[in-house]
């Protein structure tokens, strides 16, 4: 159990899970997750291969539900709605929950249409609003002055880290609140991993992010707070500083220090 | 030793690569050398006379190219459709893999059956006499198969990557298909679903009881007419014909013909390919 007492008073919670449970099949994945995640900070979610903290990642804009014979049972609210109560729109849902994978996945499309491609399904045709938007979520994911000159041109021709750039600003197109990142800069060199980690900095004064990384660094160095999952349990979650410095859990400590893992 | 054991395999496999080059190349020269003599403007283009004989073929090439038309019309939406529940829709378990089971053995079934199914549900029961309808009906079955495991395949092959990012922006499942699925799809599910109704244009077992005459003095006027069609027209003229040995030319020049419409087919499948691939690649 989280308790609230690690945060600041009159911090704001976005996302509220009590005791979410997890099952692919008869395979439990996750076990009894509760976990507040505050609004504009990034948390991280940390963990072993295999520890659940993706499938608990993807709870959150239900990207789950495309799995056969998957189950959730508990609460996860967003913004106080429980987001798996019978009736919910998931098209809303995932509008305000943004998500950027691991791999980096723009569509063979110009860049302009990758971007566009979210306000178009809902319903924007307006060329010059279009543009605006495309303009707009380039320029915030940091990669506006390097494609200006070539929006029209496949996105496939972009290098690893520019099409994760890309990436994210298709999904800040949208007008998300929140941010999913699953591992966003693993598959990246160093280089262009910073860039995405510098992105993650600028974007938590406007958005709620909550990143999977299975690289501690990066956690320690992008995060106001993290969580250590393991074999599907949440084992602690408390302040960034705090986890890396003096973690209350062994598994924790044991985890952060390499002993395993 | 392993070593002369791969340049055995190596050899062993190069020379029945070669052997089946050497078989379709004979029976392509053979046909377009004795062929090749028929072919002329009249020949294309005028009515056969003195039972196939003599004159052209004519009626026989607009048969054929109608039921193409009508196989496409009819199996391509039923067969992309299908593909598309079946790879995207339907719960991947026991139904399915059932649905899969009697598609894979519908694709084995002899055609002279699907003839025999022709009669006797779009002939007989459902009255449409022997038609273009009946014929293209029944074609249509045949491809089915052939076209619903090519589709499926190339809906298959699209990333996971384009559906998770669609439905992570908001899309609903029919929109991520339309706009990320569909578009790269399509020219895997035309080109499959083309080469195999170019090999049910050149059959003759199910529109010999479905559609096809072996002499109409006049074109076709609508679906319920019958047409003459170019395998059978061939069937005819080197089987059943009296002067079958003496119109050699005759039956040569229909197989080329038939060959060339088949050829066509399947350059337009490569050319439609061609198309996406350059407009989509990933």
């Amino acid at each position: 159990m989280v308790e609230q007492s690690i945060y600041p008073k009159n911090m704001e919670m976005v996302i509220t899970t009590s005791q979410v449970n997890f099952f692919y099949g008869p395979t439990q994945a996750l076990f009894d997750i509760s976990l507040l995640i505050p609004a504009q900070q990034v948390t991280a979610l940390i963990g072993p291969s295999g520890c659940g903290k993706s499938t608990f990642l993807r709870c959150l804009n239900r990207m789950n539900d495309t799995i056969p014979h998957s189950r959730v049972e508990g609460e996860i609210s967003i913004n106080r709605k429980n987001i798996y109560a019978p009736g919910t729109d998931v098209v809303e849902l995932r509008k305000e929950v943004g998500m950027v994978f691991q791999k980096s996945n723009p569509f063979p499309k110009s860049i302009f249409d990758n971007v566009a491609y979210g306000p178009r399904i809902h319903g924007e045709k307006d060329h010059k609003r279009l543009s605006e938007i495309v303009e707009q979520s380039l320029q915030q994911a940091a990669i506006w002055d390097e494609v200006k000159d070539r929006l029209h041109a496949n996105a496939m021709g972009l290098s690893g880290g520019q099409q994760q750039r890309l990436c994210i600003a298709r999904a800040l197109a949208v007008g998300p609140k929140i941010l999913l990142m699953d591992e966003p800069a693993s598959a990246l060199d160093p280089k262009s991993t910073m860039r995405i980690e510098d992105l993650i900095g600028e974007l938590r004064t406007n958005y709620t992010i909550v990143i999977v990384t299975h690289n501690m660094q990066q956690a320690a160095r992008v995060s106001d707070y993290t969580a250590f999952f393991y074999e599907g349990h949440l084992i602690e979650c408390d302040a960034t500083s705090k986890i890396f410095t003096n973690p209350r859990q062994k598994q924790t400590e044991d985890y952060i220090t390499g002993r395993f893992g | 030793m392993n070593n002369t054991a791969d340049k055995f395999i190596l050899l062993f496999l190069r020379i029945i690569t070669y052997a089946i080059v050497l078989i379709i190349g004979y029976i392509l020269f053979d046909i377009i050398k004795n062929g090749f003599t028929a072919l002329n403007w009249q020949f294309v283009s005028s009515f056969p006379r003195r039972s196939g004989a003599a004159g052209g073929i004519f009626p026989a090439i607009i048969g054929t190219l109608y039921l193409v038309v009508g196989t496409i019309a009819v199996s391509l939406p039923l067969g992309i459709g299908g593909a598309i529940y079946l790879a995207e829709y339907a719960d991947q378990g026991r139904f399915n893999s059932l649905i899969r089971l009697a598609i894979v053995t519908l694709a084995g079934v002899p055609s002279i059956v699907f003839g025999l199914f022709g009669l006797g549900v779009f002939v007989l029961f459902c009255g449409f006499g022997p038609s273009i309808l009946a014929g293209s009906l029944t074609l249509a079955c045949m491809v089915l198969p052939t076209i619903i495991v090519a589709s499926e395949e190339s809906l298959r092959a699209v990333p996971k990557g384009f559906r998770d990012a669609s439905l992570a922006l908001g899309a609903t499942k029919w929109e991520m298909i339309r706009t990320n699925i569909l578009p790269y799809s399509i020219s895997g599910m035309i080109t499959g679903s083309i080469l195999g109704i170019g090999r049910a244009a050149g059959e003759t077992a199910p529109i010999l009881l479905t559609v096809a005459a072996f002499y109409l003095p006049k074109l076709p006027k609508t679906v319920f007419d019958q047409v003459m069609a170019l395998p059978y027209h061939l069937y005819i003229l080197a089987t059943q014909h009296p002067e079958a040995d003496r119109i050699r030319h005759m039956q040569y020049g229909t197989a080329l013909i038939l060959l060339l419409l088949v050829l066509g087919l399947s350059l337009g499948a490569i050319l439609i390919r061609k198309h996406f691939r350059k407009k989509f690649r990933w």
